[in-house]
């Protein structure tokens, strides 16, 4: 043992990077830097070329009229988000249940699939007019256009989540006597929770192009309809300004959904934060 | 008195008369308490026997008695361990264990009212096989051997009458399957529950077991069987005397005469 002694006594010093250079303060700090950065090259842009604003409005001018007009864009907002919510929560309830109905038997799962492929495929904006026939111009069409948009990628991730069950995980139930409800409830239904968190991150996006969709084409309130107003009378940086608003909800839609999975999925994301952890 | 009677067995996998027969005219009788091993060339049927027997395939023609009743479906009064863990990765080692619990009656009705006398049984049962400490890591965070160690807890929390181990040590390596050897004879030993372990490891049936079948090639049936005179507890040693040797040896070759016979 003597021997190995320079080897052992001295443990490695590792000096810690300054805070800035660290990784993890640079995983938080770098998207802010590209949005930053995206808004100085669009100013610069706009400004070298003498772009004209109801072409292209710098973000400067967008901010300013953010701001002039901050009352409604706020009220409208806020109309948009809860018809965006209702929409996303409908679509999770639909979403979900269709999913373990459809999952969970061979059966259903091929019958019912190429339907939904088929109903998938229509654009939505084509069933607003129709969905404004049977229910008038309103917040009704707005919220039906978002779940409609928001609930297939949930369902379909919930029902392949549930498909794909290994035999093995399933012997492991029935060697057990366990009815095929019990088996759903302990081993498909956990299973394809990963599938169902990833899915969420994608509807909550869908459910915000659904509700400002319908707003643009039938409604009287929310960002699609403002910005409708804002650009038939020439206010282009008011209508970008309504962009920047939805944008924003939607990435803090995302987060919120992406908090949530985290939190209830950790051992299906066990390689990424290992490695997060092993390099921070 | 038999706690599995087999008579006359045949199992054929797909619904037409070309479908894989894998077992043919199997009889087979395990006395209540007797660890028995079914040892036989690869892709014989040893594990279509095991899904037979516990009831998840119901067999094509014969009989299936287990415990004096007619096999109609899953058999709850049986623990299963695979060759693979097969422990539910968003499960900690402990919740994994006390899973049958949740299913098998009447731990079932009874788990909440008595949650704390449950969870000292599974703790006291992964202390016996090593893993102390390791109640609250998930399935990811545990070597192979840890895995397969809490798999067989998982197979005996419920104290099932019949433990059916589908070659639980095939993949590990020989120093961890060796110590496994050494737990399982030990938790035998503690509560004789009738055990059918099915392996290709002709040591590992020697040592183990109070008698060891040998099944020909596809389609299955028992060719052989050899009782095993060793008294218990067994040591490691036991299967380098002249005696087990023997036994190998003899086993070995009706298993070569039954991989050429096939051929």
């Amino acid at each position: 043992m003597a021997t190995t002694g320079i080897l052992d006594d001295t443990p490695p010093v590792r000096r810690r990077k300054p805070f800035l250079l660290r990784r993890k303060t640079l995983r938080h700090i770098l998207p802010w830097v590209v949005i930053v950065g995206i808004f100085l090259i669009w100013e610069a842009v706009v400004r070298a070329f003498e772009i004209e604003q109801f072409v292209l409005p710098a973000p400067s001018a967008i901010f300013a009229s953010g701001w002039q007009w901050r009352e409604p864009i706020l009220v409208n907002a806020w109309q948009t988000f809860m018809t965006t919510a209702i929409g996303f929560l409908l679509a999770v309830a639909v979403g979900l249940l269709a999913g373990i109905a459809i999952g969970s038997s061979t059966l259903v799962y091929d019958s019912f699939y190429p339907a939904l492929i088929g109903f998938n495929s229509i654009p939505k904006v084509a069933v607003v007019p129709i969905l404004v026939i049977w229910f008038g111009v309103g917040t009704i069409p707005a919220i039906i256009t978002a779940f409609l948009i928001a609930f297939f990628p949930i369902l379909v991730n919930v029902a392949v989540g549930i498909a794909t069950v290994e035999p093995e995980l399933q012997d492991v139930l029935r060697a057990l006597g366990a009815s095929r409800w019990q088996v759903i409830r302990k081993v498909g239904l956990p299973r394809s929770m990963p599938y169902f968190f990833a899915s969420l991150k994608v509807a909550i996006t869908f459910a915000f192009v659904g509700t400002i969709v319908a707003e643009t084409v039938a409604a009287n309130k929310g960002i699609g309809n403002l910005m409708l107003v804002a650009s038939s009378r020439f206010e282009v940086p008011l209508a970008f300004a309504g962009l920047l608003v939805t944008s924003v909800m939607g990435i803090g839609m995302y987060l919120v959904c992406a908090a949530i999975e985290r939190r209830m999925t950790g051992w299906a994301t066990r390689g990424a934060d290992a490695m997060l952890r092993g390099q921070g | 008195m038999h706690l599995v009677d087999l008579d006359r067995v045949s199992l054929r996998y797909g619904e037409d008369a070309d479908g894989t027969l894998a077992l043919h005219g199997t009889t087979l009788q395990v006395r209540d308490g007797e660890f028995v091993a079914v040892v036989g060339p690869s892709g014989c049927g040893k594990s279509t026997l095991m899904k037979v027997v516990t009831g998840l395939w119901p067999p094509t023609a014969g009989a299936v008695i287990v415990s004096g009743r007619a096999v109609t479906g899953p058999l709850s009064i049986a623990g299963m361990a695979f060759q693979n863990p097969t422990l539910l990765p968003w499960r900690t080692t402990l919740a994994n264990v006390m899973l049958p619990l949740e299913i098998v009656q009447p731990h079932c009705s009874r788990l909440r009212r008595e949650w704390a006398a449950y969870l000292a049984k599974a703790r006291d049962l992964l202390a016996l096989v090593g893993l102390k400490g390791f109640e609250d890591h998930f399935p990811w965070q545990l070597s192979g051997g840890m895995q397969q160690r809490a798999s067989l807890c998982r197979a005996l929390i419920h104290d099932p009458t019949l433990l059916m181990l589908d070659e639980p040590f095939a993949s590990l390596d020989m120093f961890t399957r060796e110590e496994l050897w050494l737990v399982l004879q030990d938790l035998w030993l503690a509560r004789k529950p009738t055990v059918i372990l099915v392996t290709h490891d002709l040591r590992e049936a020697v040592f183990l077991a109070d008698r060891v079948l040998v099944m020909s090639a596809r389609p299955g049936r028992i060719i052989a069987e050899r009782a095993v005179a060793s008294s218990r507890p067994r040591k490691l040693d036991m299967t380098y005397e002249p005696y087990s040797v023997g036994l190998v040896h003899e086993l070995r070759e009706h298993i070569s005469a039954a991989r050429s016979g096939a051929t």
